[in-house]
């Protein structure tokens, strides 16, 4: 009897590996010669400077409704003291870096699948190439590198307009002055809180960027195709990030046990 | 013995070695063979024409003198050199010497008319050194008639102005050969022989040799010295536009009239 696997796992192990070679490719030219600095830097202007203030507006409403919710059990237990803490290290460790993420996915992931897919089915990266230019260092690994680099200032803006927001309700509803509160939420953060947030936001920057640029390159011919490339950007990136953030979890876990 | 071919003004010897040489090249994509042995040489101030059916391959004919598309089998020489063996540096180099005009113009849209000209500039700042980009910018646009489109968009510009700042995007490195993929597809008649004047006006003054695909049979009559029909996959024939058109072979006849029919149909 001829055993076969279904078609969507065999779709999905072949655009695993075809990622995988999309992500080893990047590697190999990365660090090779000619860099191409100004796109780089164009690309961490539109990236990071551009998504601020969807990113700053996410973690602040994050901050807010998470002291809300969180609020009144606290009381119940008397543990309203305890609130800085708890708000600071579940917005560092966690929340933080993931709801970014997922922002940023859905911003940046859609706009780089878009941007790339066009750009192929409009012939501009065949002209790219005919015109001595490797398209694929000046497309995307100036790309992938931008959200690499940005994504990690990206959730630090995002904790710390999230834990802004949290000492406005702290301080609307209770009596805890701004010094106090920044302290005690300071306080009880250790590098193992921050260490690991931050490693796992460059992975996540990494994720997006490697998946937007992979969906937009590949993008098939036709306006359907561009769209299809954006949206399966986001969807792919968002569903990669979970599992980035399960891995990181679980070696953070091993290092930084407390 | 000197064989001439020759169409209006022009002449071209044969005794000169080809700039572009492709012999027996095959191409598939899965079970679908496209080309199947085509044969090809463009010989310096020469314009071929050539000219198939939609789906034929043409275009990935010219995709695999620039190896946009690896071919599977056969050879294609560019300057004499050949392209499927070249390593990425000299593959670069030899693009250089080679200008693509693409069918929907290629323009860069995230960049201005200026930086699209500079773009294959700044890559290839050795190749013209010791000129002014400014004014190599300036003089270059000049050519196609579009001074002052400088500073636009290409969203800003119309079908007929992206192609001209296309050609002059293909112009600015001064290549010895240019690749036309259907020049005047989706342009209105007036437009089209605009840009047909354009482009006989460039060759003489840049001295350039031309491969042209196109639909268009009123651009292949007035620009070509020699046109070959590209039919299942080979080169079927081959000859001046006249000759080809008064074509006693019931293939060549029968795609002269349909071609024909269909461009009448359009207007």
């Amino acid at each position: 009897m001829r055993f076969s696997i279904p078609k969507s796992i065999s779709d999905f192990l072949y655009q695993t590996g075809d990622v995988s070679l999309f992500a080893i490719r990047f590697f190999q030219q990365a660090f090779r010669r000619p860099f191409e600095w100004k796109e780089l830097l164009r690309q961490c202007y539109t990236i990071g400077y551009n998504s601020l203030f969807l990113v700053a507006v996410t973690g602040f409403i994050m901050g807010l409704v998470l002291t809300l919710q969180v609020r009144p059990t606290m009381i119940e237990f008397g543990a309203v003291s305890y609130m800085p803490r708890m708000i600071s290290i579940s917005i560092i460790r966690e929340i933080g870096p993931m709801v970014t993420a997922l922002i940023c996915a859905g911003k940046i992931g859609s706009s780089i699948g878009a941007e790339l897919g066009s750009m192929k089915v409009t012939e501009q990266i065949d002209a790219m190439e005919v015109s001595g230019t490797n398209p694929f260092k000046y497309l995307v690994v100036t790309r992938i590198w931008a959200t690499t680099l940005m994504l990690p200032l990206l959730v630090i803006a995002a904790d710390a307009v999230g834990l802004l927001g949290s000492y406005i309700i702290e301080s609307s509803k209770g009596d805890v002055s701004m010094t106090l509160f920044f302290n005690i939420a300071f306080e009880s953060l250790s590098f193992g809180d921050l260490i690991p947030a931050t490693t796992k936001s460059f992975f996540f920057g990494f994720a997006i960027g490697l998946v937007g640029c992979y969906k937009g390159y590949h993008s098939k011919k036709g306006t359907e195709g561009v769209g299809t490339a954006a949206n399966s950007a986001v969807v792919l990136a968002s569903l990669l990030l979970f599992v980035v953030d399960f891995f990181a979890v679980l070696i953070a876990d091993i290092f930084y046990t407390i | 013995m000197k064989d001439l071919l020759t169409n209006k003004n022009r002449s071209v010897s044969k005794e000169v070695k080809p700039l572009l040489d492709m012999k027996g090249v095959k191409k598939a994509f899965g079970t679908n063979k496209v080309l199947k042995g085509f044969n090809l040489q463009l010989y310096p101030n020469e314009n071929v024409v050539i000219l198939g059916k939609s789906g034929s391959g043409k275009s990935v004919l010219i995709k695999c003198l620039v190896r946009l598309i690896d071919i599977d089998e056969g050879e294609v020489l560019v300057l004499g050199k050949s392209v499927p063996d070249l390593k990425q540096k000299e593959l670069d180099e030899i693009r250089t010497e080679i200008g693509f005009l693409f069918q929907g113009s290629a323009l860069y849209d995230s960049m201005t008319v200026r930086e699209n000209l500079l773009f294959p500039l700044r890559r290839h700042a050795q190749r013209m050194k010791g000129q002014d980009e400014e004014a190599l910018i300036l003089n270059t646009l000049k050519s196609v008639g579009l001074a002052d489109a400088i500073d636009l968009m290409p969203a800003e510009l119309s079908g007929g102005m992206k192609r001209r700042v296309a050609l002059a995007r293909t112009l600015i490195l001064q290549p010895k050969i240019i690749l036309y993929d259907e020049p005047t597809s989706g342009l209105d008649p007036i437009t089209s022989n605009e840009i047909i004047q354009l482009i006989l006006k460039l060759q003489s003054d840049f001295n350039t040799s031309s491969l042209i695909i196109t639909h268009d049979m009123d651009c292949a009559r007035v620009i070509s010295n020699r046109v070959i029909i590209l039919l299942d996959g080979i080169n079927y024939a081959e000859g001046s536009y006249d000759e080809l058109s008064c074509s006693d072979d019931p293939k060549v006849k029968a795609f002269f009239k349909e071609v024909q029919k269909r461009q009448e149909y359009a207007q």
